[in-house]
């Protein structure tokens, strides 16, 4: 079999997996997986534009909270109904990856995780200034009825799970598909080597412009499903923290690899999930993990595997 | 109270912000320049400056400069040689590496504030002051009767909040002092500015860096400590000096001194003044954004020479 039949193969397997997991699972992880896939796609948002392009953002929060607040506020206070309100989530999201890339994509390595994590703390400040439409800190519900996806129901287990998955599966195989087209690949050579992308003749800026779009709307996705999903809206998501957990998942899953997202968010999810029963200081598993990860394991699960025993893993 | 008097109290308090932001941003300041890493658990440094000095005064217990006086040279050193361990332990295997080293900071950074939250706890606790005298400011003005002396209601300082800025400025003077007039300093020095040359000439550049580190993490551990009679020590406290602290660093020229040193005026200043006239949070808005923008448009900062 070639590596690409063996990678067909596995991402098909993996999503006709999910969808088994459903009917065999117990409620309670049914849910919890539901809440995996959708932080999943936050995941695989942050992978195309750290793992891929080989930039390291701190202020991807600010991408999700737009997405989230797009489609929220859109419901809210603009009545829209649900599908438009989707769309307006889509577009906020990618217009403020737009605008932060043309400005954040003149600095390099140090200066450009600053400036991200600058303009995320931004994003979360103004959150909390315009508290009286979005409710700061307590942030707001949206009820069943301002949610419902064409006639669905998605405060059933079933209807959120499905949706997850749908909204899941669609984002994995795109971007599964677009590294793999000439364009991911120059994504890629910009991370090997940006100078060298150059000499080839490529316009590095413009890429990593392009990149930096498609991430920060694919994280937008992410916040307008949970949104959607979970029917709730608070400036939480636009914290620092926020910005650290996807590093965290791609780090643990593996960096630059299809299916390290949706790895390293099951993990951390389980690890803290088990850890909060005994202690409400579960941050501290977050910190050792990303110890432990850059001293021993920088390439994560599925990149350790891939450099270990699967040298065809995507 | 009338606008000036009003003013003199905001720029006051901006002075004491100030005061402690030197300390703290020079500690960030000075490891950027040595070792070329950003330290994003420094904030998390200060914090468990804050926290110890709660520890120690607690535990002496008796007169409470006793406590505060062993505490300003206690939690400093302890939380310097506890930075040394963690630069030994976790930033030299991995060569310190600029883009892993952040990922390993924001690791520590967790590690000791949810470690302080298991067994500090959530609640804020107060450390009392040294001193805490009362003093009224006069105030001048020029009316009917000519140049006239007030005593406005309102218009008063505390002696430690005096305190706190004539210490920042010993303390600033000791390490102008170290750095430029002793060998260590010297040995510094010589690291920043070429680390493979001064490994070449025989200076032991990991000890060095471990040195800084902990250097950089004992000045933020002072700050904390002179800052915590003013507020009470929390587990999340290193957040806001985290963020000021870098603001202060870019704006000064990553890696200058001086630039620091300007800069954390300039910042502490402005904020103590614009907190008070308008809202925090738009203040920091603005603060923020601007920032960012500095370091789009002129990465070196305002003053730095060199582009890192």
């Amino acid at each position: 079999m070639t590596s690409s039949a063996k990678s067909n193969l596995l991402h098909f397997g993996m999503l006709a997996g999910l969808v088994i997991l459903f009917f065999i699972l117990p409620i309670y992880h049914v849910g919890v997986l539901s809440r995996v896939m959708v932080m999943a796609i936050y995941a695989m948002g942050f992978n195309l534009l750290f793992g891929y392009t080989g930039l390291l953002s701190l202020g991807h929060a600010m991408f999700f909270a737009a997405g989230m607040y797009g489609f929220g506020l859109a419901i809210k206070f603009g009545g829209f109904p649900v599908p438009a309100a989707f769309v307006v989530g889509l577009m906020s999201a990618a217009l403020l990856a737009l605008v932060v890339g043309l400005l954040a994509l003149r600095t390099a390595g140090v200066a450009f995780m600053i400036v991200t994590l600058m303009f995320a703390q931004t994003a979360y400040l103004v959150v909390l200034y315009f508290g009286k439409y979005t409710r700061g800190d307590e942030g707001f519900i949206l009820q069943q009825a301002e949610r419902s996806l064409f006639g669905l129901d998605l405060t059933s287990e079933t209807g959120r799970y499905f949706t997850a998955f749908t909204l899941f599966a669609v984002c994995f195989i795109a971007l599964a598909k677009l590294v793999q087209t000439p364009f991911g690949k120059r994504l890629v050579a910009i991370r090997e080597n940006e100078e060298r992308a150059r000499m080839l003749g490529y316009d590095a800026g413009r890429y990593k412009l392009y990149a930096l779009i498609v991430s920060g709307t694919v994280s937008g996705l992410a916040g307008v499903s949970y949104a959607l999903l979970f029917g709730y809206i608070g400036a939480t998501f636009s914290t620092v923290q926020y910005s650290i957990f996807p590093l965290l998942w791609v780090l643990l899953g593996g960096a630059g690899t299809t299916i390290g997202p949706f790895i390293g968010v099951l993990f951390m999810f389980y690890l803290i999930d088990i850890s909060s029963g005994y202690t409400n200081a579960y941050m501290l598993i977050a910190g050792v993990v990303l110890v432990l990860l850059t001293v021993f394991a920088p390439k994560g699960i599925a990149g350790t595997l891939k450099a270990r025993a699967f040298p065809w893993l995507p | 109270m009338e606008f000036g008097p009003h003013l003199m109290l905001a720029s006051l308090e901006g002075a004491v912000i100030s005061a402690i932001l030197v300390l703290t941003a020079m500690g960030l300041s000075i490891v950027f320049g040595v070792m070329r890493i950003v330290n994003v658990a420094h904030g998390e440094f200060f914090m468990l400056g804050a926290v110890l000095a709660w520890y120690i005064t607690t535990f002496l217990g008796g007169h409470p400069a006793l406590g505060f006086g062993v505490a300003l040279i206690v939690a400093p050193l302890l939380v310097g040689c506890s930075a040394a361990f963690a630069d030994r332990a976790i930033l030299k295997r991995i060569n310190y590496d600029p883009d892993r080293t952040i990922v390993a900071t924001i690791g520590m950074l967790y590690i000791i504030q949810q470690t302080t939250l298991m067994t500090f706890g959530p609640e804020a606790r107060p450390v009392e002051a040294p001193f805490n005298h009362r003093l009224s400011l006069p105030w001048f003005e020029f009316g009917e009767n000519g140049f006239v002396m007030t005593w406005p209601w309102g218009l008063s300082t505390t002696s430690y909040k005096l305190f706190v800025i004539i210490a920042a400025l010993t303390v600033l003077i000791a390490l102008w002092l170290f750095l430029t007039r002793t060998k260590i300093g010297l040995i510094m020095r010589a690291t920043q500015q070429d680390s493979e040359m001064a490994q070449a000439f025989g200076v032991p550049v990991g000890k060095v860096y471990s040195w800084v580190f902990g250097l950089g993490a004992g000045l933020a551990a002072l700050g904390a400590v002179l800052v915590v009679p003013i507020q009470q020590a929390h587990y999340l406290m290193g957040h806001d000096p985290l963020l000021l602290a870098f603001i202060v660093v870019i704006i000064g020229g990553l890696g200058s001194l001086p630039g620091t040193v300007i800069a954390a005026l300039l910042i502490g200043m402005s904020d103590g003044i614009i907190s008070v006239f308008f809202s925090p949070t738009l203040a920091k808005i603005i603060a923020t954004f601007l920032v960012a923008m500095v370091l789009v448009f002129r990465p070196q900062g305002l003053l730095g020479k060199t582009v890192p």
